[in-house]
């Protein structure tokens, strides 16, 4: 090293240490052989879909059919979320189909039949699932009841309050012409915001990352060099660009997509940029070491629980939105276990203390595609049932693997 | 051998009447235990004596059964791990209780990160290393997973914790028992380092050379009872006949082999 006063992280000679682009590729390949394998599995696993799909009907690339499929991605996706929260915890929630169920039915009691206003009747359906949660929560920390029989218990008690709730019609229908519906059905970003929002992630990577650098460089720490920073803050916007472009070809972008990306990224930052993020992981990883080590390791299975019950009623809030009904039919069938592949599908381990808000975005973006792709050739359920099994199993195999590769290799 | 005098240091800690069961099994019976400012006191006894049981009663991760502890002259009660950390005794763990898929700096820092909704990592980095460095420790990189590390390594992971906070006590359960020649010394100065700032600092050892090296006091248990405390002069032949109960026992029959066969 020509370098005559290595930086504080340099010091030790044996480590090999990544310069330029052609170093990065070298580390990557050899973090994804050591089974850290990130969302590269997902990424190829959508391709592989996509080209399938595009081979057997055209119509499947068609903007307007991509449009179509971001808003069905968004209700699901919402409850996906909530999956991921318990799942970094290696916990699961089993009820949150008929968590939605009751969000969405709560929606239809509340404000079409007993007239509450409407922001009160959503507000009344999170507070539903944070109460649901924090008794997961509480089951688990007083009694030592696994989440697994909890939640299921769940599940049932739910079905039959939504049940309870609809009453003898069985389905409440949403005034079509109302706010709620178009939000589910209509409502498209205007295209000059959508072409500004693809700026954003540019700006913040630049500054955030410049801010980093100039910190890291005081310090005398390693820093990455502007040059790659911009790089790959130019690629990301011009990536975002043309999917924006193409999609603005049909119909545009749903708002409905864009909360459940902004629930996303939201989510993204707490688990990686705060101290409850830490901590989640801490616990996932060993809550007795996390115990020791001063964490209120109950407090974080109460917030993880209540969030993904909470994240589970608005996702039927959503979804009442999009079938404009509340009805019997709501979060049940392969809603459930839709969500929860969705997480594992996108990277999320089901070991616990790994996990991503993005695995939420990528596992239902596979789910929606093969059930889209699926109903455009006109097959039936059963065979979208069988395929999305595979997916799952597949996605579950995989991370098995890489669980075993990791602890060969020191990751895990 | 050096002289060292029990230093009239502040009265931190005291432990009266300590008791443990864990269901049948009385792990500690009736213990009693002084720590003053700027001492060492060293924790020694058979496996199985209770010497872990007792550190993690003062690190609030087991209850006692019965007894007191006063933490400068005030009576507490520890209820949980951060109860202990605030009070300003902090732990070295004999099992580590690291977090495996965390990198060294989370781990540091686990529970105590700075600017909770903003994770200042450029900060805790530099810390880290700076922690590290008092250490000596030989840590290629602090962004890996603790899992990609060595036992010695880790071992200095937990120690650089229990520093971050700048604790009042000290205790480190067994903290050389994974570490090579050089990094044993490293322990060791610092734990003379922290007793001359003033710390308490609470030492496990089965290695009665390190014992006596850097102990003030030596606290005999056997069978989670106190037998006898001891100052680093006393004899081999005393200490052993304490841990193990008898005077007559494979050690001393070995040690008067060996003198015979040398004479
Ligand atoms: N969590 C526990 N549950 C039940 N028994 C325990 C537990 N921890 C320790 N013990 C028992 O307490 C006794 C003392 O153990 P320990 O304090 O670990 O000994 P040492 O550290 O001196 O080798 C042992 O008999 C052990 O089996
Ligand atoms: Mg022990």
């Amino acid at each position: 090293m020509s370098d005559p006063k290595p930086t504080l992280d340099r010091a030790d000679s044996r480590v090999t240490h990544a310069s330029g682009i052609g170093g990065a590729v070298e580390q990557f390949i050899g973090r994804v052989k050591a089974g850290d394998l990130g969302s590269l599995p997902v990424i190829v696993g959508l391709a592989i879909i996509w080209t399938v799909f595009t081979l057997l009907n055209p119509i499947f690339l068609s903007p307007n059919n991509l449009v179509n499929m971001l808003f069905d991605c968004s209700t699901t996706g919402v409850i996906s979320l909530g999956i991921v929260c318990v799942l970094i915890l290696g916990e699961i929630d089993l009820s949150v189909g008929s968590m939605s169920g009751v969000g969405s039915t709560l929606i239809g009691v509340l404000w079409v039949n007993a007239g509450v206003p409407l922001p009160l009747a959503i507000l009344a359906a999170l507070i539903a699932g944070a109460l649901i949660g924090t008794i997961y929560a509480t089951l688990r920390n007083r009694l030592g009841m696994p989440s697994f029989v909890s939640t299921l218990s769940g599940l049932l008690a739910l079905l039959g309050l939504q049940l309870y709730l609809l009453g003898a019609t069985g389905s409440i229908n949403l005034p079509y012409s109302s706010t709620m519906v178009n939000f589910g059905q209509l409502m498209i970003m205007a295209k000059p915001l959508s072409y500004a929002l693809c700026l954003v992630p540019c700006v913040v990577m630049l500054v955030v990352g410049l801010q980093t650098n100039a910190k890291r460089r005081a310090a005398n720490l390693s820093a990455g060099s502007s040059g790659g920073l911009a790089l790959r803050a130019g690629l990301t916007t011009l990536g975002l660009l043309a999917v924006i472009f193409y999609l603005n070809l049909g119909r545009g972008v749903p708002w409905m997509f864009a909360l459940f990306v902004a629930l996303v990224l939201v989510m993204n930052y707490a688990f990686t940029r705060t101290q409850w993020g830490r901590s989640m992981k801490a616990v996932g990883g060993n809550a007795e070491a996390a115990r020791r080590a001063g964490i209120n390791v109950r407090r974080i299975y109460v917030s993880a629980f209540m969030l993904c019950s909470t994240f589970a009623a608005l996702g039927g809030v959503l979804s009442s939105a999009r079938l404009a009904s509340a009805s019997q039919q709501a979060g049940t069938g392969d809603v459930n276990l839709n969500a929860i592949a969705a997480a594992v599908i996108g990277g999320t381990s089901l070991f616990g203390g790994r996990g991503s808000a993005f695995s939420a975005l990528l596992g239902i973006i596979v789910i929606q595609s093969i059930a889209n792709g699926l109903t455009l050739l006109n097959l039936s359920s059963s065979l979208r049932y069988m395929i999305t099994g595979g997916v799952l199993a597949i996605a579950v195999i995989v991370d098995s693997l890489a669980r075993q590769s990791r602890v060969s290799h020191g990751r895990a | 051998m050096t002289e060292r005098p029990t230093p009239k240091g502040e009265l931190l800690l005291s432990l009266r009447g300590i008791s443990k069961n864990f269901g049948a099994v009385s792990a500690l019976t009736d213990i009693e235990l002084d720590v003053h400012a700027g001492e060492v006191v060293a924790l020694v006894g058979d496996n199985g004596a209770g010497k872990s049981t007792l550190v993690k009663v003062l690190a609030g991760v087991h209850q006692p059964t019965s007894g007191s502890i006063s933490y400068r002259g005030r009576p507490v009660t520890l209820t949980s791990p951060s109860a202990a950390l605030e009070l300003g005794i902090a732990t070295v763990f004999q099992d580590l209780a690291l977090c495996e898929n965390l990198d060294v700096v989370a781990n540091i820092f686990l529970g105590q990160e700075l600017s909770p909704l903003r994770l200042d990592e450029v900060s805790m980095e530099v810390r880290a290393w700076t922690l590290l460095n008092e250490l000596a420790a030989r840590i290629p990189s602090v962004r890996e997973p603790i899992a990609s590390l060595s036992g010695g390594q880790r071992q200095t992971v937990a120690i650089a914790r229990s520093l971050l906070l700048n604790p009042q006590i000290i205790m480190l359960d067994e903290p050389t028992a994974a570490l090579g020649v050089a990094q044993t010394a490293e322990v060791l100065n610092l734990v003379e380092r922290v007793r001359d700032k003033g710390l308490g600092v609470i030492m496990i050892s089965h290695n009665m050379a390190d014992v006596r090296a850097v102990a003030n006091r030596i606290v005999v248990l056997r069978l989670g009872r106190n037998n006898g405390v001891f100052t680093p002069e006393a004899s081999n032949q005393e200490l052993v006949g304490a841990i193990t109960g008898a005077t007559d026992n494979a050690v001393s029959r070995r040690e008067s082999r060996m003198a015979e066969e040398t004479k």
